[in-house]
C-alpha cells in the first residue's frame, strides 16, 4: 500500500484537556509527530511570558499543534461528500494543520522583533529543507512538502484548503482560544465549537457558516474579543516581554562591542547576534537554552544585562502608566533626559509598548477586499458578511481597541538620591496617570 | 519610541490622503519592497500581502487623533479615506524623523487602482522567483482576478520604473 494511504493497525489517541482526545490513524501523521523537529515544539511555550501572569499557562506549541490537527480532522470528516470538497486534499490539510507552527522559536515574538526574524520563514525551511519532516512528506509523493508549505504560506491554489488553516474563523484560532482559556484558567474564551463545526460549509474558495449558526459564531467573536483584553494584552505579560526584548538587545550590543567578553561564550546566540541564522542553529535554540543563558547572565560584568536578567528570572518586572503620545510627546524628551541624568539608561528602562506591537488581532470585517471576512450563507444561498447581519459583532467591530503603556523600573526611581530630579520624573510619570504595580 | 507610528504619519504627510484600506496596505508593502524603511510585518492573505500590524497601527493613529478616517458606505462594503491631521503634523515636527525622499513613488502609486497595486504587490511578494515563475504563481494565487497579459506587462514595467533610480 502506498505510504500516503497507510493506516496504523489501530487508532492512536492523545488525551487532551481541550478536545478530550486527539485521534490519529494515518501513518504519515504518526511519523510527523515523532519527528525531532515536531518534538522540539514541546520545549516552546504557546504563550511565551504569559505564565508570569497566569501561572497555569505552561502549555506548549506541541499541545496546540495537535489541537489544530484534531479540529481540522473533525471539519474534514463533516465535509466528506459535500459539494466543493475534494477529499483528495484530506492528507494535505491534516499535515498543514499539524505543521503550521513548526517554525516558532522560543519567545518568538520578542526574538522576531529584536533579530528581525520571521517564524513563518523557518516553518517553510523546516518543511522544504533537509529535515526529517521533509523526508516524511516527500515519501508521500515528490513535491508534497512544497504543497504543505504553500498551504501554510496561504499561496496554495485551492483557497478552501488554505481557509481551513488560516482565516478569520479557522482551526488555529479555535484551538488557541479554547486552549489558552483552559490553561490560564480564565472564564472567557469558551464557545460552542461543536456547533460551529456542524454549521461550517465548504464553498468554492472559502469555508462559510450556515446562517442559522450565527449565534455560535457571535460567541466565538466575543470570546476572541475578551481573550485579547484579558489575556493577550495583559499589561504584566507585556512588562515581561519588554524586559525580555531589552535583554536580547543588550546582549547583542555587548557582543558587538569590542571591549566586552562574556564569561561564557554565548554560542547558541552568535548567529542571532550576527544576523545569519541557519536552520540547524535555529532548531537548537529552545526555551531551556534561553533560560540557561539568562541564569548565567545574572552574574555578568555588565550592570544592565545582569539587572535585566535578574528581573526576568525573578519576576521583578517594570511598573507602567498609561501613555498618551498625543499629549505627552513634548514631555517625552524631557523624561528621556531626566532618566539619563538619574543614571538610568532610558534605552533599556523607559519603554513605550503599543497594542500594535502584540501578535494578536481582533475580528475586522474585510473592507473592499482588504481581507477575507466571515461569510454567512443565507437560505437563498447568497453570502452575507457577518457584521452586516449580527448586531453584536457590528457593535464590537467599531470599538476603540488600542492602547499605549509606558514601562519603567519604579524601584530604580525610588533609589534616586537627587530629590528634585526624582520629583520631576514622578511628576511627569504621574501626570500620565496612576503608577500601576504589576504584582 | 513610536518610530514606526511616526513613519506612517510621515507617509500621510507625503501622500496627503489615501482612499481605501486595501490600497493603503499595498502602497506601504510596495514602498517597503523599494527599500523605504517601513517595518510592518506582512504575510500573504486572500487578497495578497497584508499586514495586521499596519491595520492596528493605523487604528492607533486614528485614535490618537494623528490621522482622520472617513467611512463611506458602498452598499457591499465600506470604503475608508485617511488623511493627516494638524495634531499629526505637530507630532511629526516634534519627532524629527529622518526618511528618504519618496514623493515620486507615492505619486505613482496613488495614481493607480487598488486592483493594479494588488497585482504589483503580489509580484513583489514572489520576487525571489524567476520572472516566468513569478507570473505563473500570480496566475495561480490570483486566478479569480483574471489579470490580462497587458496588465501583467504593465505591472512589470511599473515595477522597473519604481526601482529605477533615474526615472523615479
Amino acid at each position: 500500500m502506498a505510504y500516503k494511504d497507510q493506516k496504523l493497525s489501530e487508532e492512536k489517541v492523545f488525551k487532551d484537556p481541550v478536545h478530550r482526545y486527539v485521534h490519529v490513524r494515518d501513518r504519515v501523521i504518526w511519523d510527523l509527530i515523532a519527528a525531532p523537529e515536531f518534538q522540539r515544539l514541546r520545549r516552546i511555550k504557546q504563550l511565551g511570558t504569559t505564565n508570569l501572569t497566569f501561572h497555569g499557562a505552561e502549555h506548549s506549541r506541541f499541545n496546540h499543534s495537535l489541537g489544530v490537527y484534531e479540529i481540522v480532522r473533525r471539519i474534514i470528516s463533516n465535509f466528506e461528500n459535500r459539494p466543493h470538497w475534494n477529499n483528495e486534499e484530506r492528507l494535505l490539510c491534516l499535515c498543514a494543520a499539524l505543521l503550521h507552527d513548526l517554525g516558532h522559536g522560543p519567545f518568538s515574538h520578542s526574538f522576531e522583533k529584536v533579530f528581525k526574524l520571521d517564524h513563518e520563514y523557518f516553518t517553510q525551511q523546516i518543511i522544504i529543507g533537509d529535515t526529517k519532516i521533509n523526508n516524511i512528506l516527500e515519501k508521500v509523493s515528490p513535491g508534497f512538502s512544497q504543497k504543505v508549505a504553500d498551504v501554510i504560506a496561504k499561496t496554495y491554489k485551492d483557497k478552501l484548503v488554505v481557509s481551513l488553516i488560516s482565516s478569520q474563523i479557522d482551526a488555529d484560532r479555535m484551538d488557541y482560544l479554547q486552549r489558552d482559556a483552559y490553561y490560564t484558567g480564565v472564564s472567557y474564551g469558551h464557545f460552542d465549537m461543536e456547533r460551529i463545526l456542524r454549521v461550517m460549509r465548504p464553498m468554492e474558495d472559502q469555508v462559510v457558516i450556515k446562517s442559522t449558526g450565527m449565534h455560535a459564531v457571535e460567541d466565538y467573536i466575543m470570546s476572541r474579543y475578551q481573550m485579547y483584553w484579558q489575556v493577550y494584552f495583559h499589561p504584566v505579560t507585556r512588562s515581561a516581554e519588554v524586559i525580555l526584548s531589552k535583554i536580547l538587545h543588550r546582549a547583542k550590543e555587548l557582543y558587538e562591542s569590542d571591549d566586552f567578553i562574556f564569561k561564557l561564550k554565548p554560542t547558541h546566540f552568535i548567529s542571532f547576534f550576527e544576523g545569519k541564522v541557519k536552520l540547524e542553529e535555529y532548531l537548537k535554540l529552545d526555551e531551556s537554552i534561553v533560560h540557561y543563558y539568562f541564569q548565567l547572565w545574572q552574574e555578568e560584568q555588565d550592570d544592565i544585562l545582569r539587572d535585566l536578567c535578574e528581573r526576568f528570572m525573578n519576576r521583578r518586572l517594570f511598573k507602567y502608566v498609561e501613555f498618551n503620545p498625543n499629549l505627552q510627546m513634548k514631555q517625552w524628551m524631557e523624561l528621556y533626559q531626566l532618566f539619563q541624568d538619574a543614571g538610568i539608561h532610558p534605552e533599556y528602562y523607559l519603554v513605550v509598548d503599543s497594542s500594535s506591537d502584540l501578535p494578536y488581532d481582533f475580528y475586522r470585517p474585510g473592507e473592499e477586499e482588504e481581507r477575507l471576512p466571515i461569510h454567512l450563507v443565507m437560505p437563498d444561498n447568497s453570502l452575507k458578511e457577518l457584521s452586516r447581519h449580527s448586531d453584536i459583532v457590528e457593535a464590537i467591530s467599531g470599538k476603540k481597541r488600542t492602547d499605549h503603556k509606558l514601562y519603567f523600573p519604579k524601584d530604580r526611581l525610588d533609589a534616586v538620591e537627587d530629590e528634585q530630579l526624582k520629583h520631576r520624573i514622578i511628576e511627569i510619570l504621574y501626570g500620565q496617570g496612576e503608577v500601576k504595580d504589576v504584582r | 519610541m513610536l518610530d514606526n507610528h511616526a513613519k506612517l504619519v510621515q507617509f500621510f504627510s507625503v501622500a496627503e490622503s489615501v482612499t481605501g484600506r486595501k490600497k493603503l496596505q499595498k502602497m506601504i508593502y510596495i514602498l517597503q519592497k523599494c527599500n523605504i524603511p517601513f517595518e510592518e510585518k506582512y504575510n500573504f492573505h486572500f487578497y495578497g500581502p497584508y499586514s495586521e500590524e499596519l491595520t492596528l497601527r493605523i487604528e492607533e493613529l486614528c485614535n490618537l487623533g494623528f490621522l482622520n478616517e472617513v467611512k463611506e458606505d458602498k452598499s457591499n462594503y465600506y470604503q475608508y479615506n485617511y488623511r493627516i491631521t494638524s495634531d499629526g503634523k505637530d507630532f511629526l515636527q516634534q519627532f524629527g524623523l529622518d526618511m528618504p525622499d519618496y514623493q515620486i513613488k507615492v505619486d505613482k502609486l496613488k495614481s493607480r487602482s487598488s486592483r493594479f497595486l494588488e497585482l504589483v504587490a503580489t509580484m513583489f511578494y514572489f520576487d525571489d522567483l524567476p520572472m516566468e515563475e513569478t507570473i505563473e504563481k500570480v496566475r495561480t494565487v490570483k486566478a479569480k482576478q483574471k489579470y490580462s497579459d497587458e496588465e501583467i506587462q504593465d505591472a512589470i514595467q511599473f515595477i522597473n520604473e519604481l526601482k529605477d533610480p533615474v526615472t523615479q
